[in-house]
């Protein structure tokens, strides 16, 4: 047990219950972003300014009754919420949140905050992705209802649909910085040009940034994607026969896949934890900094947009979006051949 | 201890056997396709073991190929499944016996 | 090496289940965690980049194929009812012979493989192979096969789109 594997372990625990309070966190910067955005109050009861909806609401919902309809796999029934949850976690075990450090000269070898440091780490990201899709698609099968199995089916033809421009947008990152670990990614955007631009990647790669996002805001089936689970349409898509603590896995799983997806943006487009003012070794602060602006820009879009057609959503992924994303590759590699000879 | 190759190439050919019963033993289209998917990943299993075991990347380069040929004929397969069962409504190999259309 | 043991168990197990059971989505799942025991054969087999490649080609979108088709058609249980109970060597005709066939295939290999010269034990090796060096070699000395397969998906797409249409 030598100091670094203790603090391994430690970084492990800290990095899965900081994704549990960013979940609390979300639900309520939601509403009240929600709030603002249509001009009335939002939550205030509960707590100073409402800062324990959250907590009210978790506690709500443990205290529900549980229900699985009789005609349901009563296995897979159980297992979806389960399968949703475990991969929006694991994704988040391969992305890097800051720079080594030594925890103030109290460790021998310098800890990456990192939970895994695979060298292909982009590709394990891609990889839970796709696995998420089965929580999803084993929802609404399992549920044995129509609304379950048309917003189960909808929502994972959707998922891996825009995977593939997802994937595109990856390889163009790839391709600008040489590797396939995140960290080295994130090493490579330091410093700045002329003194004042960082080397960000979204300088270099605005469209696949566009790209990226649109991708994975289609992947976490948020609005104006989000007509797989839209409320007026399909009563609630495929999480509508669950309740209480498996409906609150799968709300877990959608809002921590929201924070994959922005913190995964962060490192390959936004510098990671790279900016100005602050030393390398706080640099983590500059990580929640841009987290929380993508996580912003999900809330405000989904109160501000209208929401794509079903139809509509898959002509757009398929035929915009995948050639886009094509050409973007191509241009990409054609700049790197040209300037990096 | 590390496992030596023999226990790899042991266990590719148990998979294989498995899969093997699979396609001659069960009754549904769907099995039987995923019957031969088992196959192709016990032999994408034993070029890897021996791509390992003489320190080339080659084995792992014929697995690429093996999966992507796995995946379009997964592919096929399936739609043919899917024409045969909206033309017969069964998935018993056994009621496709007639050459008559 | 007990890592081994455990994969390989999965593994094995896995695909006996899959073969066995009756409910073709059980199939479906149950050989997804089969797919997950062999990548984590192939990261101990230091190959990273065929394990990460297996979750996202074979369990990630091929198993999804499987399920949507099982789904759509929502696929009935098989038909043979009175065959149900018995395990696959005692069920009568072909399905024995069939059984019996697969056994004898997998008792064959196994006696053939410990007659060999001792494949010898896994040398410590050159580390996992870099993503790199496969991209090269699949670039310089697999080229013609590369672009090849990508004329076979290409196929593969055009060729199941024709045959799942409903005939006009």
């Amino acid at each position: 047990m030598t100091p670094l594997l203790i603090a391994q372990i430690v970084l492990t625990l800290f990095v899965f219950v900081m994704l549990l309070n960013s979940a609390a966190i979300m639900v309520y910067v939601e509403r009240k972003v929600a709030a603002m955005l249509q001009q009335r109050l939002g939550p205030y009861l509960v707590g100073p300014k409402g800062l324990l909806q959250p907590l009210a609401d978790v506690v709500k919902l443990m205290f529900k009754e549980e229900l699985r309809p009789r005609a349901a796999d009563a296995l897979l029934f159980a297992l979806a919420p389960v399968i949703s949850a475990t991969c929006a976690f694991a994704a988040f075990a391969v992305v890097p949140f800051g720079a080594q450090t030594t925890l103030f000269g109290l460790l021998n070898t310098p800890l990456r905050l990192q939970v895994a440091d695979v060298n292909v780490a982009v590709l394990v990201i891609f990889a839970i992705a796709s696995m998420s899709v089965y929580g999803i698609v084993l929802a609404g099968w399992s549920s044995n209802s129509k609304y379950s199995l048309l917003g189960g089916l909808r929502s994972s033809a959707q998922m891996i649909s825009y995977e593939l421009s997802y994937g595109l947008a990856l390889a163009s990152v790839l391709i600008l910085g040489n590797s396939l670990s995140l960290s080295d990614i994130v090493n490579r955007q330091g410093g700045s040009w002329l003194g004042l631009l960082p080397r960000w990647f979204v300088f270099v790669q605005p469209i696949g940034f566009l790209i990226y996002m649109t991708a994975g805001i289609a992947e976490t089936n948020r609005a104006p994607f989000d007509f797989p689970e839209a409320e007026q349409e399909l009563v609630a898509g495929y999480h509508t026969e669950y309740s209480s603590m498996s409906f609150a896995m799968f709300f877990l799983a959608e809002y921590i896949n929201m924070v994959t997806v922005s913190a995964v943006a962060t490192d390959l487009f936004l510098g990671g934890w790279h900016g100005p003012f602050l030393p390398e070794s706080l640099g983590w602060i500059w990580f929640l900094v841009k987290v929380a602006a993508i996580l912003f820009f999900y809330v405000w879009m989904r109160w501000t947009l209208p929401r794509y057609r079903y139809d509509q959503l898959m002509r757009f992924g398929w035929k915009i979006l995948l050639p886009v994303s094509v050409l973007n590759l191509l241009a990409t590699a054609a700049g790197v051949l040209y300037f990096r000879g | 201890m590390m496992p030596s190759l023999n226990e790899y190439l042991m266990l590719s050919a148990v998979l294989f056997a498995i899969g093997t019963a699979g396609v001659f033993v069960r009754r549904n289209l769907i099995t039987i396709l995923l019957s031969i998917e088992i196959m192709l990943n016990a032999v994408n299993l034993t070029f890897v073991a021996f791509g390992r075991a003489l320190g080339s990347v080659d084995g792992q380069i014929i697995v690429f190929f093996v999966m992507t040929v796995a995946a379009a004929e997964a592919a096929v397969g399936l739609a043919i499944v899917i024409s045969l069962y909206r033309h017969r409504e069964s998935l018993n190999p056994d009621s496709f016996t007639s050459l008559k259309w | 090496m007990t890592l081994f043991y455990v994969f390989g168990a999965v593994a094995v197990v896995a695909s006996l289940l899959v073969i066995a059971q009756r409910n073709p989505i059980y199939s479906v799942l149950l050989l997804i965690a089969s797919f997950g025991a062999l990548s984590g054969l192939y990261v101990l087999l230091e190959a990273p980049f065929v394990a990460v490649i297996q979750i996202i080609v074979y369990a990630g979108a091929i198993m999804v194929l499987f399920l949507f088709v099982v789904m759509l058609l929502n696929a009935p249980h098989e038909q043979t009812e009175q065959d149900e109970r018995s395990f696959a060597l005692m069920r009568s005709g072909p399905m024995r012979f069939g059984g019996f066939l697969a056994v004898a295939l997998a008792l064959e290999l196994i006696w053939a493989l410990s007659n060999g010269r001792g494949l010898g034990v896994l040398g410590p090796g050159a580390g996992p192979a870099s993503v790199a060096s496969i991209g090269r070699s699949l670039f310089t000395d697999y080229a013609f096969a590369f672009e090849v397969t990508s004329v076979l998906i290409l196929v593969a797409m055009v060729g199941a789109v024709v045959l799942a249409r409903r005939g006009e």
